[in-house]
């Protein structure tokens, strides 16, 4: 019974990766997943959630409609104190509100579509090469193509100028850190839906063939107020290039570190080859590395164990993404194996919208990248490297490089 | 095989699309699943079973 359990043994959640394994989870993380696919953790405030560790288990609770994603809810294992300044987007609603707002956004992100916009792509990255290519060495791969890559799609996509990008790259850095204050946090937010409230506004006025147009679009029908289009725009801006821009360094200094790995993305022109690397490299780095957070609606009993109604929820995809049970040797770095289960974009309704997107933009970068640097390395040591263990989104703060 | 899809489940993730194109595809407005034909041939049942797999929404049943 969990009521006896001696509360100074519930161990204490996030946990620390060891040092010199950038890479790999935590390994207390790793030691709780083979205790069991759901232990309890404590959390900043006190709480004691239930972590699900394994993979089987995350996908089947993700995908359950007793369980909320509602972030308002008693028993809601929030990561930070809620702020009633912070941006509340469908990501933290549960349906019918859920499905009626995201469907509002969904458009651009069929794979069709995305597929349209793979030449715009590559075209960025190959300018942003060249651009590389003739400046300055060593460089920060970040700064100078890690971001710039995702934040010039989504800006394309979103009808949001670029030149405004280091106003909303440093609000959604604040807002995507861990160690801030939920002031700082809401303060952060307010300026961006301020911002893009007033986008909204512009577009009601003289729309573009752009999302932020369609959703203005929506505002003028009354399907949506100004400010929760503003909200929409907020998450699709921040979610759109922090996540992508971690993947493309992150990945990098991966694949640096693997060469075996890298020549074999390097050599092949396989499309195939290229997508399964993607996938393999979401499952192996997992950047959303602070689990999937829920709450239980109902008494839910899975793997043995009986889930009470208000129980919190935390799906640890990263560490399920290394489950042996799905993922044979999943502490191994293999572009070849077929790593599509992966919850790297989590499970269930709420699954990342912007996959595709995602996807499409890493295949050309992986694609692009390392053929055309092909002397490409780190031009500092691993363990000089900073990385971003106090983010909601792990990667790189810097990577130098040279080649 | 018998395919039957939920629109109103559907999330537009485009994993369906993505593993069995002949079978899938979105609808313009907002990327809700289509079905292009209930009953594929037997060649695309692997993709067919590997959409169901990857649907985060459990939006595509099959009958085998």
């Amino acid at each position: 019974m969990t009521e006896t359990l001696n509360q100074a043994e519930i161990p204490q959640f996030p946990m620390a990766r060891a040092a010199g394994c950038p890479f790999d989870p935590p390994p207390t993380l790793k030691a709780l997943q083979e205790e069991g696919p759901l232990v309890k953790v404590r959390l900043w405030d006190g709480r004691t959630p239930w972590l699900v560790t394994r993979h089987a288990e995350q996908r089947a609770l993700l995908a359950d409609p007793r369980v909320s994603a509602d972030i308002t809810r008693p028993g809601y294992p929030g990561q930070t104190p809620i702020s009633g300044g912070s941006p509340l987007s469908f990501i933290l609603m549960d349906d019918p509100e859920h499905a009626r707002l995201r469907r509002m956004v969904t458009a651009p992100f069929a794979v069709k579509r995305v597929e349209a916009l793979r030449p715009v792509v590559q075209k960025i990255v190959d300018e942003l090469i060249d651009d590389l290519l003739a400046g300055p060495k060593p460089v920060d791969l970040v700064e100078a193509f890690a971001l710039p890559v995702p934040s010039l799609v989504i800006c394309e996509l979103l009808g949001v100028p670029y030149s405004d990008h280091d106003f909303f790259q440093d609000n959604s850095k604040t807002i995507v850190k861990r160690d801030v204050t939920p002031e700082q946090r809401a303060a952060a937010g307010g300026r961006l839906a301020e911002y893009l409230g007033d986008l909204v506004g512009r577009k009601l006025a003289d729309p573009g063939d752009d999302l932020l147009s369609q959703l203005a679009g929506r505002v003028k029908a009354g399907e949506l107020s100004q400010r929760e289009a503003a909200q929409m725009g907020v998450l699709l801006l921040i979610a759109g290039h922090e996540t992508t821009a971690n993947m493309i360094a992150l990945g990098t200094l991966a694949l640096l570190q693997h060469p075996h790995q890298l020549a074999l993305l390097r050599e092949s022109d396989d499309p195939k080859l290229v997508a399964g690397a993607v996938e393999e490299l979401l499952r192996y780095l997992n950047i959303t590395h602070s689990g999937r957070r829920r709450v239980a609606l109902e008494d839910i009993e899975i793997a043995g164990q009986v889930i009470r109604a208000g129980d919190g929820l935390i799906m640890a995809n990263d560490i399920g993404n290394r489950d042996a049970a799905t993922f044979p040797d999943p502490d191994e770095l293999d572009i070849r194996r077929d790593a599509r289960l992966h919850v790297a974009f989590g499970f269930g309704v709420h699954q990342c919208l912007g996959q595709p997107l995602a996807r499409m933009e890493l295949q050309v970068v992986y694609s692009t990248l390392y053929r055309r640097i092909p002397t490409l390395r780190a031009a500092t040591d691993l363990d000089q490297i900073s990385f971003k263990h106090d983010g909601q989104v792990y990667g790189v703060y810097e990577l130098p490089v040279t080649w | 095989m018998r395919i039957t899809i939920d629109q109103d489940k559907c999330v537009a993730s485009g994993q369906c699309v993505t593993a069995a194109m002949d079978v899938f595809d979105q609808r313009d407005e907002d990327g809700i699943v289509v079905l292009l034909t209930s009953t594929p041939p037997a060649e695309l049942a692997d993709d067919v079973r590997q959409a169901a797999i990857l649907c985060p929404a459990l939006a595509i049943h099959i009958e085998e």
